[in-house]
């Protein structure tokens, strides 16, 4: 078996990074889901996308700035012959996400919160996977749309 | 910047800007339950039209402003929401707005007006017995 080096996509030619966003304080969050809601309508994207995205962007850089005290937005796109994908990508340096299974169920929070805010990334994006420890967790979103 | 908020007859009016901060929707809560303590106003109408993205926070910052409004004897309603922000709402589930709402601006004072008629009489007068 040949060792294909990673890659978030098969065609790692046309994957574009778009924005990065520098999460500080509460204007970035705006700056942040702005970002991701001109990259989606960029490669096409409805408003119902770009309202999903902008929705996600905002929930991630919160938590991010909430509970790590801040942290970084990436946003790639890439349009394929077939399809359409968005790669959001929030990360902190903040003390990592303690149960992952329990920050992504409708309800819980340990900020007092509705607890809503993994939840929904789970079910507005394609995919999600959390990759958290102390010191470091990134979050990655996927929208993938068909043409 | 705090976003403003005007007075119709008995009714509050606010229009929220396409992007709020989450301390501008704090303020904003703050300065709607002042103003309905002072102006013994009937209700507060929020006008989302122009606003692209409710979040969780948003949501529960709205939400709870309307209790309290509640609570203190008015009626607070959501206009105006955009066709993308209510999907996005449904698909995050756990009915994130607990509030009155309605289509436009005319609706949410149609509904406040109405509301406080049905209750039989501004917030400030005791109902006839
Ligand atoms: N970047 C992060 N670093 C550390 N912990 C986090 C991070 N993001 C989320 N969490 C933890 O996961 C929990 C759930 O997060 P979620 O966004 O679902 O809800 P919330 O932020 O508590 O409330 P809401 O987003 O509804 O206002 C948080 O309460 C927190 O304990
Ligand atoms: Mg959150």
């Amino acid at each position: 078996m040949t060792n294909h080096p990673r890659s978030e996509f098969p065609d790692e030619t046309s994957a574009i990074l778009v924005s990065v966003v520098e999460i500080h304080g509460q204007e970035d969050i705006l700056i942040a889901r702005q970002a991701g809601r001109d990259a989606a309508r960029n490669i096409g994207l409805g408003t119902v996308d770009q309202t999903r995205l902008a929705t996600v962007i905002s929930e991630l850089a919160r938590n991010a700035l909430r509970y790590a005290g801040g942290g970084q937005c990436r946003i790639t796109t890439q349009v394929a012959v077939l399809t359409r994908t968005i790669v959001l990508e929030i990360e902190d340096r903040g003390p990592g996400i303690d149960n992952v299974t329990a920050a992504l169920t409708p309800g819980f929070s340990t900020g007092g919160g509705l607890g809503l805010g993994m939840s929904a990334v789970l079910r507005l994006m394609d995919d999600m996977i959390v990759e958290t420890r102390p010191g470091r967790t990134m979050i990655r979103a996927q929208m993938v749309r068909h043409t | 910047m705090r976003v403003p908020i005007l007075k119709l007859g008995r009714v509050l009016l606010t229009s929220l800007p396409a992007d709020l901060t989450d301390q501008q929707v704090m303020d904003l809560q703050i300065d709607a339950l002042a103003l309905l303590r002072d102006d013994r106003a009937d209700g507060l109408v929020i006008d989302i039209t122009a606003v692209d993205v409710v979040d969780s926070y948003m949501a529960r910052v709205l939400s709870e402003t309307a209790k309290m409004v509640g609570i203190m004897g008015g009626v607070a309603v959501l206009a105006g929401m955009r066709p993308a922000v209510a999907l996005t709402l449904v698909e995050m589930g756990q009915n994130l707005i607990q509030m009155e709402t309605a289509f436009d601006l005319e609706g949410g004072v149609a509904k406040v007006q109405r509301a406080m008629a049905t209750r039989g009489g501004h917030r400030d007068e005791p109902p006839e017995v």
